[in-house]
């Protein structure tokens, strides 16, 4: 792929590369199996001693009901997140990406809220929905009179509402990418279409879409991260998981039962669930960006 | 051609339209800070801004320790920023420039390093930061986090483009590697720097979970926490006015920084994606 720059600097790279290493390996590798390691074990309710109790921790998970409530909660929030978040974004970037006036305006106001954080979010949509006093509720209250929003004790609403606010914190961040994405689509490939006389549709689907997927896996995944684990200030601001636990998603569960309820071994076979999603998710990532390059040659 | 013009002006109404939807939350908050307590329950809810926005700070002050959160964010964002970065330079460097044993091992390692964030290995990192000694200390909330897989891919993904003369030129020269990479790739490299900048400051400045769990004092929180505080000393009704104060300082600095940085930013993710 490329060759050795300077030659005779044995031990050059190595201690250019020794400060990421170590701590890639002290912070995030060495913990990670311990993670695994513990997850075999459980600890008395003072943790002066662990006790080896095999898989017992993983098959108390799967027959919980509150786990798998949350399993199911986070498949539904991630897949609003994802799929809403995604199809707006493009639909936005695609938009975007034409000889307009006023572009950069229209780019800064699009892409802002990227820089808000989850929390911030959270807190902001909190108070617009806040139950009978919230605008929100407000307005619906005024076009459907007799219905009372209140999501603090409707779950599916509370779900749809978290969700919507931490799609709406992510579009931002798409918008961007999906633009770049757009841009590096050859103008040469939409004239040929063009001239064919396909539809915008047609080319839309056939040509641009094909040519975008690196930049669609890559926020695929992305997004995937985000809707599992950055969420967490949103959901602690917003419910806490509730009500009951309506939107207890899976890594606010693990930090329940890892730091509140400090059930050690529970909560590392939690992360080791987590982790084995975000696997899947990446190799479907790595897939589909090397199928494309080698389609491209 | 009239026709051309009709469908400029109707994008340009539907993107005003959205560029007002998305800034609507945004735009409520900084009404709701502007307000007094009364008027932020009025019935309808107003949404013309009022004067309260100093008292509103001031009291949000008081109650928590707005001060000292900001500046504990702000230093943790900077540094994290700042030393990820350097980081990422180094290695991009040494995976693009040299040619060593265990390079495409080592080189996969700093790649899982993305399928591993903190909810993965959050017990075990706690404890490490126990045995250290660094609960409610800024190594806890700033170290952990110093590897950057985003930042390593970005130099490399650039440096692969540039032209191999380059560092044959230095070399001929007889400049030493480090001397080529500070005087002549850093500097080549400014856009992307600056792209990667955005990124972490926002990424960092908006970290919640790890400061949740690794800081116990007032002093040593973040803003994120802050406002989790503000909201959770509530009995009743919340006071939306002191709390959106300050929620809109907890916003400016990210917003600050990628308006400052958007150009460089936009053109360093444009790079990213062109293969």
């Amino acid at each position: 792929m490329h060759e050795d720059r300077f030659p005779g600097h044995k031990f050059l790279p190595y201690l250019l590369i020794a400060p990421s290493i170590v701590v890639i390996f002290v912070f995030l590798i060495g913990p990670f199996g311990q993670s695994i390691y513990e997850s075999f074990f459980v600890s008395t309710p003072f943790g002066t001693k662990t006790i080896y109790v095999g898989l017992r921790n993983y098959i108390r998970l799967f027959s919980s009901p509150d786990y798998l409530n949350s399993v199911v909660v986070t498949f539904k929030f991630a897949a609003f997140v994802i799929i809403i978040g995604l199809s707006i974004s493009l639909a936005i970037a695609q938009l975007l990406n034409q000889k307009i006036r006023g572009m950069g305006f229209y780019q800064i106001f699009l892409i802002w809220t990227y820089a808000l954080s989850p929390t911030v979010a959270g807190v902001i949509w909190a108070s617009m929905f806040a139950p009978a006093t919230g605008l929100i509720p407000y307005l619906v209250s005024k076009l459907f009179p007799g219905y009372t929003m209140n999501w603090m004790t409707n779950g599916q609403l509370a779900l749809f509402i978290v969700a919507a606010a931490a799609t709406w914190k992510m579009l931002g961040y798409n918008i961007v990418f999906f633009l770049a994405g757009l841009q590096n689509v050859p103008g040469e490939f939409l004239e040929a279409a063009q001239i064919d006389g396909a539809s915008p549709w047609k080319t839309f689907w056939r040509i641009t879409f094909p040519l975008l997927s690196p930049t669609t896996s890559f926020l695929l995944f992305v997004n995937t991260l985000y809707a599992f684990f950055q969420v967490f200030g949103l959901i602690d601001i917003m419910t806490h998981g509730g009500p009951g636990n309506a939107t207890e998603l899976l890594v606010y569960k693990l930090y329940r039962d890892g730091f509140i309820h400090i059930n050690t071994g529970f909560a590392s076979a939690q992360s080791f669930i987590i982790f084995s999603v975000i696997s899947v998710v990446a190799i479907i990532q790595l897939r589909i960006v090397t199928r494309r390059a080698i389609y491209y040659r | 051609m009239i026709k051309k013009t009709q469908r400029e002006i109707f994008t340009h109404i539907i993107l005003i339209l959205l560029v007002i939807i998305l800034a609507f939350p945004v735009f409520f908050a900084l009404v709701t800070s502007t307000l007094s307590f009364q008027e932020s329950y009025q019935y309808p809810p107003k949404l013309t801004p009022g004067s309260q926005f100093i008292d509103n700070l001031k009291e949000a002050w008081s109650r928590i320790n707005i001060g000292r959160l900001f500046f504990n964010s702000a230093l943790i964002s900077v540094v994290v920023a700042i030393v990820k970065t350097i980081l990422a330079l180094l290695a991009a460097f040494a995976y693009t420039h040299f040619k060593f044993p265990g390079q495409g091992l080592l080189f996969s390692l700093c790649m899982i390093t993305q399928m591993l964030p903190l909810p993965v290995r959050i017990i075990p990192t706690y404890q490490l930061m126990a045995a250290f000694n660094w609960i409610n200390t800024y190594y806890a909330l700033m170290v952990p986090f110093f590897a950057s897989t985003t930042g390593i891919l970005l130099f490399r993904q650039f440096y692969l483009t540039v032209p191999r003369d380059l560092p044959d030129a230095a070399r001929v020269d007889g400049a030493s590697p480090i001397r080529y990479f500070l005087q002549i790739l850093v500097p080549i490299s400014k856009t992307n720097i600056a792209a990667l900048f955005v990124i972490e400051f926002i990424f960092m400045w908006s970290q919640y979970l790890w400061p949740l769990i690794v800081t116990t004092t007032g002093e040593m929180r973040v803003i994120q926490i802050g406002i989790k505080m503000l909201l959770a000393s509530e009995q009743i009704a919340p006071e939306w006015n002191v709390i959106m104060a300050a929620t809109i300082i907890a916003m400016l600095p990210p917003l600050v920084v990628l308006l400052i940085l958007r150009k460089s930013f936009v053109e360093g993710i444009a790079m990213q994606t062109a293969k």
